[in-house]
This record gives structure tokens, sequence and C-alpha cells, in this order.
């Protein structure tokens, strides 16, 4: 399936709903969006990019295998809900901390395991359509 | 044979050295047990196991479990040390002394489990630890046979057990072995029957019973080490064990009486009787070893102080003295290459210790004074005379220890004494840590017999007293016991048993003549498992016919019955339609996945289908939007546009609908169809009839911001409330998607393999 409107046009949308994509997962916490969401479209703006420049080419700006991205996926969501364990809650249980003051509403900047977790399932979703879709494209 | 070791090679190996010394350790601290429980105070150790289930890690030390525990560390320390020398040089030694240890500690743990979970968990342990023993020599087809017909006839026999254990604990409140014996007979309770023919079930087949006695003699192809230890003195035992253990509870009825009396007199008999039949030295104890366990069966049925004194005597004796004779007999194969008995003879010369070890082996087999076989021998007669069923338990006890007489000359006397045959090898003493075994144990049966008084009181009267549930008398176990009518029919079996033994040889062609003759139950058990593999091939020919279509046809056809089935049943009533109610755009999308079904179901084009499909899945991400929940919606877009997108790179490579085959299954289908639809429409509509209980969704939304900072509730709970479901989804995305794509990748490989063949 070759084609130049395509192709040209490829470029331009792969790059925005990727970019779309990591917008979703970012702000999935108050608004919809989210872990999940964020994965299948960053997955679409893969899948995009291999219908219009093959499989190969798609594989090379992904950088790593499909299923590596899907098992460092679930490796962070995993470490993210350890972390609870270490600090005495139970497992999987949300960890918050303050910076630059004492509550949500008056810290500056709030690091959670929430959002590490989120990314985990990003990742994973990512990974694992990425690693169907590419198979199904090389198989034909 | 093949297990016969090079004599040079290094036995001093640290698996089995290693093994022998934790083993004979265990010993040590078990014996530190023995004043505590003669003194009457059994011992009790707790630990939680599966709390919610009620089933704890809990043993229990007792007079019966503590003489159990002695024999299998005991004998278990002694057939290591011997196998460390027999099987020296084996290439595969460490594995199996790794496996005769694992055996040893489930053994262990079977005894002294108080819970019934656990005794089960233990049970099937030894099951799976001696399967891996009889097969131990596994290029041997025949090896791997009997290996087999153990595993299977002792594990279903297990199975029946665990049923019975449920229903004991359901019925009685606890799996507790102390506290189910402290509660006395459950023989009146409705369920009694039932459970006692369960539980026999795995003690019957474990302890080979008739007609599960076939296994045990099948059994020998182990090497000789293993029948010493597992098949006379631990394993088979197990099954008299339970029945000992679940005394108190489960005796006290007729049913138990008349059950144990006459499998155990048959099973006796039969064994003594097939032992004669047998040249095979290690054939001839393997069905003596029958004959012990049918007696002690028998002996269990009874409630009387002498005949649990009998059973427990004799479970000692024979202990002792056969896997001390097992032991000989692989030293008597280790140095003249034979076991056949009728070569065998005048070994004494050139093996005078083994002769000796024989010989008190023998003395204890046959109950002649003042070895502690003649005490359990007088104890059976008494404990027979006073049993319900005497009139039948007498004879037949006097005709297997009869018998028991005739056979131990055959295997403790003639080899090492009686005319001597053309021998493969020229005899020579066994090596030490072969000796060491058969040496303490004839002794023991010796000493124990001496001293009656120390043998009953550390040993078999706290056993008697675990047995009955209640303390016992005592006083039972004597050398001499007066002039009174067991010993007359202790003369009685002399005489018997020397005919007999002279006779041997002919009564063994009577015996070949009728074995001829009989029914073969292990070439019908070859049948059996032959039918049932053509059945379940049949069977799976039936169902697995490989065709996907066909699968989802039975699927959904189930779902849609269910769903229909309990629709009729439970008689739901009326269903109150408000069309009216409905604006234009619910209207608009309802008519839009309408149409996109009608499609979907009458083109002939994947793609179409697919397509329209698609127009359905979206209309239902639209129905989410109106009822406000973008994040269901969202989700359902993308994976609607992903599954399109997927099926379509699929598609193209598939020919397109068969047109004969979808009119052939059209009206079928359509049917189905609209059976699902029907049923899960009507289904909906009745839970939506339901008030709708809004307790959970007023928790999300009051906690969502409160306690989890988040305003989104569906991320919230996704990422933090659920978290370890989504966890368990997302690492199944991940398995789902990698064994998929690994399922595509070998198609692709196999299809270009294909191409390049060509």
């Amino acid at each position: 399936m070759k084609s130049v409107i395509f192709e040209t046009g490829a470029r331009l949308l792969v790059a925005l709903i990727f970019v779309f994509s990591l917008f979703m997962l970012l702000r999935g916490h108050n608004l919809p969006g989210g872990g999940f969401i964020g994965g299948l479209l960053g997955a679409v703006s893969f899948i995009v990019y291999s219908l219009a420049k093959g499989p190969a080419e798609a594989r090379k700006a992904l950088h790593m295998a499909p299923e590596t991205i899907a098992a460092i996926g679930l490796g962070i969501a995993l470490l993210a809900g350890l972390l609870s364990f270490f600090m005495g809650d139970p497992l999987f249980t949300g960890q918050w901390f303050w910076i630059g003051g004492d509550s949500y509403d008056t810290a500056v900047f709030a690091p959670n395991s929430i959002l590490v977790f989120d990314i985990g399932v990003y990742l994973v979703v990512l990974g694992g359509i990425l690693s169907l879709a590419f198979a199904f494209d090389e198989e034909t | 044979m093949a297990d016969h070791s090079d004599p040079n090679a290094q036995w001093k190996t640290l698996s089995g050295l290693g093994t022998t010394a934790v083993t004979a350790l265990l010993f040590v601290f078990f014996l530190q047990f023995l004043p505590i429980v003669a003194s009457g105070e059994p011992v009790r150790v707790v630990w939680d196991w599966v709390p919610s289930l009620g089933v704890q890690l809990s043993f229990w030390i007792d007079g019966l479990s503590l003489m159990f525990a002695l024999l299998i560390t005991g004998i278990g320390a002694m057939v290591m040390l011997y196998a460390a020398k027999y099987l020296a040089g084996h290439p595969q030694y460490n594995r199996f002394a790794i496996y005769l240890f694992s055996f040893m500690l489930s053994m262990l743990g079977l005894v002294l489990a108080d819970n019934l979970i656990a005794l089960f968990v233990f049970w099937e342990l030894t099951t799976f630890t001696s399967y891996l023993l009889i097969g131990f020599v596994h290029t041997d087809p025949k090896s791997r046979r009997n290996a087999l017909q153990a595993l299977l006839l002792t594990a279903t026999g297990g199975l029946a057990m665990l049923a019975g254990f449920i229903l004991i604990g359901a019925t009685q409140g606890t799996f507790e072995l102390s506290q189910l014996n402290a509660a006395g007979s459950m023989a009146e309770h409705p369920f009694y029957l039932l459970i006692l023919i369960l539980v026999l079930c795995g003690a019957f087949t474990k302890s080979a019973q008739v007609p599960f006695h076939f296994w045990l003699p099948n059994a020998m192809a182990a090497p000789t080490p293993v029948s010493a230890y597992l098949h006379s003195a631990t394993m088979v035992k197990a099954g008299v064990y339970l029945l000992a253990r679940l005394h108190p509870s489960l005796s006290g009825s007729d049913v138990w009486v008349w059950t144990l009396s006459i499998f155990g007199a048959v099973t006796a008999v039969f064994a003594s009787f097939m032992a004669l039949r047998q040249t095979d030295l290690k054939q001839t104890l393997a069905y003596t070893t029958l004959m012990a366990l049918g007696t002690l069966v028998m002996f269990l049925a009874g409630s009387s102080g002498y005949a649990i004194t009998a059973a427990m005597t004799f479970l000692l004796v024979h202990s002792l003295y056969k896997a001390g004779l097992f032991l000989i007999i692989g030293i008597v194969d280790h140095a003249t290459h034979t076991r056949d008995a009728d070569v065998l003879g005048g070994l004494a010369r050139a093996m005078p210790i083994t002769a000796a070890a024989a010989i008190a082996a023998g003395l204890a087999m046959a109950g002649v004074p003042p070895v502690l076989g003649f005490i359990a021998k007088e104890v059976a007669y008494a404990g027979a005379l006073e049993m319900q069923l005497s009139v039948f338990v007498l004879p037949m006890a006097l005709a297997a220890f009869a018998l028991m007489f005739a056979v131990a000359g055959i295997v403790a006397y003639k080899p090492f004494f009686g005319p001597q045959g053309k021998l493969p090898h020229a005899p020579h003493e066994g090596p030490w840590p072969m000796l060491f075994g058969p040496v303490v144990l004839g002794t023991l049966g010796l000493a124990f017999g001496v001293l009656p008084g120390i043998s009953a009181y550390y040993l078999i009267e706290p056993a008697v007293n675990a047995v009955m549930g209640a303390p016992d008398k005592g006083g039972r176990v004597k050398l001499w016991a007066g002039f009174n009518l067991p010993l007359v029919l202790s003369l009685v079996t002399f005489a018997l048993g020397f005919a007999l033994y002279l006779g041997h040889q002919k009564l063994r062609r009577a015996l070949i003549w009728i074995e001829a003759r009989g029914p073969d139950l292990d070439a019908g058990w070859d049948t059996l498992l032959d039918r049932f593999v053509t059945f379940t091939k049949a069977q799976t020919a039936l169902i697995q016919t490989g065709v996907l279509r066909q699968y989802i046809f039975a699927t959904f056809g189930v779902f849609a019955a269910t769903v229909l089935v309990t629709l009729v049943l439970r008689d739901v009533g009326g269903i109150e339609l408000r069309l009216a109610s409905l604006s234009f755009m619910e209207w608009g999308v309802a008519l839009l996945i309408v149409a996109g079904t009608v499609v979907t179901a009458l083109t002939s084009s994947r793609i179409v289908a697919l397509v329209a499909l698609g127009v359905v899945g979206v209309g239902v991400a639209m129905i989410f939007i109106i009822f406000s929940a973008p994040d269901v919606a969202i989700t359902q877009l993308l994976v609607e546009l992903l599954v399109v997108l997927l099926m379509a790179f699929a598609f193209l490579k598939m020919p397109n609908l068969d047109p004969d085959g979808v009119q052939k299954h059209s009206f079928a289908n359509a049917a189905l169809a609209c059976a699902v639809g029907v049923g899960t429409t009507l289904t909906l509509l009745l839970v939506v009839d339901q008030p709708f209980d809004r307790r959970l969704t007023e928790f999300f939304e009051a906690a969502s911001w409160t306690e989890a900072f988040g305003r989104n509730i569906v991320n919230v709970i996704l990422v933090d409330f659920r978290a370890i479901d989504t966890f368990g989804e997302i690492a199944v995305v991940m398995i789902a998607a990698i064994g998929a794509a690994a399922l595509l990748k070998g198609f692709a490989r196999s299809g270009k393999a294909d191409e390049a063949k060509k």
C-alpha cells in the first residue's frame, strides 16, 4: 500500500497523535484520559507510521522491541505497587509526597506512585498492541 | 542385573551419607519423645496454614505416630546407608538419594500430621515419591508401567479418601485428628457409611488389600532398598496407619468389623498362598508383606485390647523382620546374582553374618520363641478369640501364620542351610554398610522378645492406647503367658507350618495350576487402561473438532440456553419499556447500531462486515457519550478502531466468505444470534429495572478527591482503588499479546519454510 499523500500526511499525523497520547496519559487523573487510553493512542500513532512506511521502519522508530516495552511497563507498574509495601501500607496503596508544602493544596510539586503506575499501564498497552500489530503487518 | 554396583566404586558420597546422617539424627530426635509419650502425654505442635479454611499445619506425637516415626527414621537411615553401597557408582545415584530422602520426609509428615488435610497432602507426596522410586530403572518399560500402575491406583484411592476427609470435616466441624478422636465414634451419623467407604478406598488401595493388591508385587520393579523401605516397612503401612489413627472415630459399627475382617482375612490367606507359589525370593517377600497388611487390617477390625495389641505388636515385628529380610535378599542377590529359591542354598559358610541375621529375622517371621514375633502371634490368637467374628478370624489367622512359618523357612533357612543349586556367581559376604541394617534389625527383634516389658512400655502400649482412644490396662505383651489356648494354637501352627515347608514344592506346582485358571487382575488392569484410552480418544474426537465456528456455536449456545432458561424458570414478570422518553439523538444512535448489525450479518465480504461491525462499536461509544462517560467512550472508540485495524490486517490474507458455507449454516446461526441477543437484552432490561444501588458510586465520589487526590473517578479507580486488579489485567494484556505475536511469527516462519521447499 504505497500512497504519497498518506505518507506525507502520516508524518504530521503520527507526531500529533503521539504527543496527544502523552497528553492523555498525564491529565488522566483529573480529566478524561489515563494510561490505558494513552497507550491505545500511542499504539495507533505507531500503527499509522507502520502503515505508511512499513513495519521495519516503525520498529526502528520505536528503538526497542515492543515486547520489551511491555515488559518494562509491567515492571514499572509492579515497582510502583511495591513501593507502598516498603512504606508499610498494603500493596498497591497510592503513595504521595509533598514538596514545598504539607498537603495536596499547598505543595508545589507532588510526586506520587499513582502516575508511575499509570505510566507502566501506558507502556504495557503500547508495547502489547504494537507487538501484535507489527506481527500481523509483517506476516502479510 | 542393571542395579548391581561396581564393588570398587566410591560409595561415600555427600548425597548418600548426608541423607543417612540427617535421617539418623531425626531418629535420635524422636527417641527423646519416648519417655514423654510413654508417660501418657501426647505432644502437639501447631502452625496456622490456611486460616481462612480452618486448615492448620499441626503435628501430633502420640504412641502410634511416634512408633511409626521411629520406624520410618530408623529403618530409613539403615536403608539409606545400605543403598549408598548397593547403588554405588550408579550414574543416577544422587537422584535416587534425593527421591528416597523426600519419601522419608513425606512419610514422616503423614504419620505426624494432626490435620486431615495435611495428612492427605503428605499421603499424596508419598504416592508421588514412590512413583519416582518404583520407576527408578526408567529405561525398562515394565518398570515404568508398574510405577504408573501404583500411582494411578493409590492416587485414585487417595482422591476418594480426600472426599471422605472433607465429609468428616463438614460433619464433625474439625479437621484435627486429636479433636475428632476425642469426640468418639461417629457411627451414628447418617453420613457414616459414605465416609467409611471413601476412607476405606484410600486405605485399602494404599495398603494393597485384595482386590487392589496387584500393584504391590509389581512395585518390586524398584531397586531392593526401595522394596525394603517403601513396600514393607513404611508406605504400604500408611493405609494401616490411617485405619489405626481413625479407629476411635470410625470403628464401633458392624460394617467396620465385617469389612475389615473379611478384606483383611482374604488378603492374608490369599497372599500367603501366593507367597508359597513364588520362586523369586523378592516376590515371595512381596506377597508376605501383603499377608502382613491383611493381618493388620483384620485385627484392626476388633476393638478389644487384645486385638489392638496384636495389631500393634505385629506391626512392629513385621517392620523389623521384613525390612531386614528384603535387605538380606538384596545382599544374597548382590553376592550370587540370583534370587531363585530353587537354586539358592548352603550360603551360610560363605556368608555367616548374613545367615545369622536371616535366621533372626526368620525366627520372628515364623513366630518362634523367644523372638518378639512369637509374642505377636500369641497375642494375635488371644485377640482373634476375643473378636466379634472369631469363628471366621481364628481359622484364617491360623492358616496365614502356618503358611508364614513355611515361607520363613523358604526365605530365611533354605538359602543358607538347604541344598545348593548351580549358582551364577560364587557367594561372598556382604560389605558392612549393607550388613549393618539386617544385623541391627535382627538383634532388635530378639531383644524386644527377650525384654517384652521394655518394648511394651515404651512402644506397644502407648500405641495401643492411641488406637483405642483411651488408656488400656496393658500387661498383655508377655513372653510366657501361661499354658492356654493361644499356646496350643501356636504349637498347631508350628506343626502345620513345618508340614507345609516339607511339602512346599508339591504345593507350589498345585498353586501354579490354580493360578493359571484364576482371574488375572493385572492383565485386567491393562485392558481397563486400554479401554479408557480408547474412550477418551473417541470423546476428544467428538468434542474437539478443530473447527472454530463449531466452538463458537457451542459457547454461545450454552450461554443463550442458560440465560433464557433462567429467565423462564425464574418467571421474571413484565418489563416496562419507556420508548416514548427516548430523545431524537438516542433514536438515531439506535438505528445506526441496528443498521450496522444487519449489514454485518448479511454481507458476503469480510471487510464490509468488519467495517459494519465497527459502526456498531462507534454507536455504542456514542451511547457512552450521551450518558456522560467520556473515559469509557474514548476507550471504546480506540479499542474499536484498533480491532478493525488489526482484523483488517488478518482479513486481507483470507479468502472471501464461503457462500456455500454461509447458506448451509445461516438458519441455525441466525436463530442462535437472535437467542443470544434476546436473552442478553432481556437480562439487561431487567437489571436496569432494579433500583440502582448507589453505595459504591457514593463512596468513590466522596473518596476519589479526599483520599486519592483525583477528580476522574474512573481513572482513580483503575490506578488507585483497584490498582492490583489493573496490574493483573495489564499482565494479561502482555501475556496475550506476546503469545499471539509468537504464534503469528511462528506461522510466518513455517510459511516461509514451505515456500522455500517449493
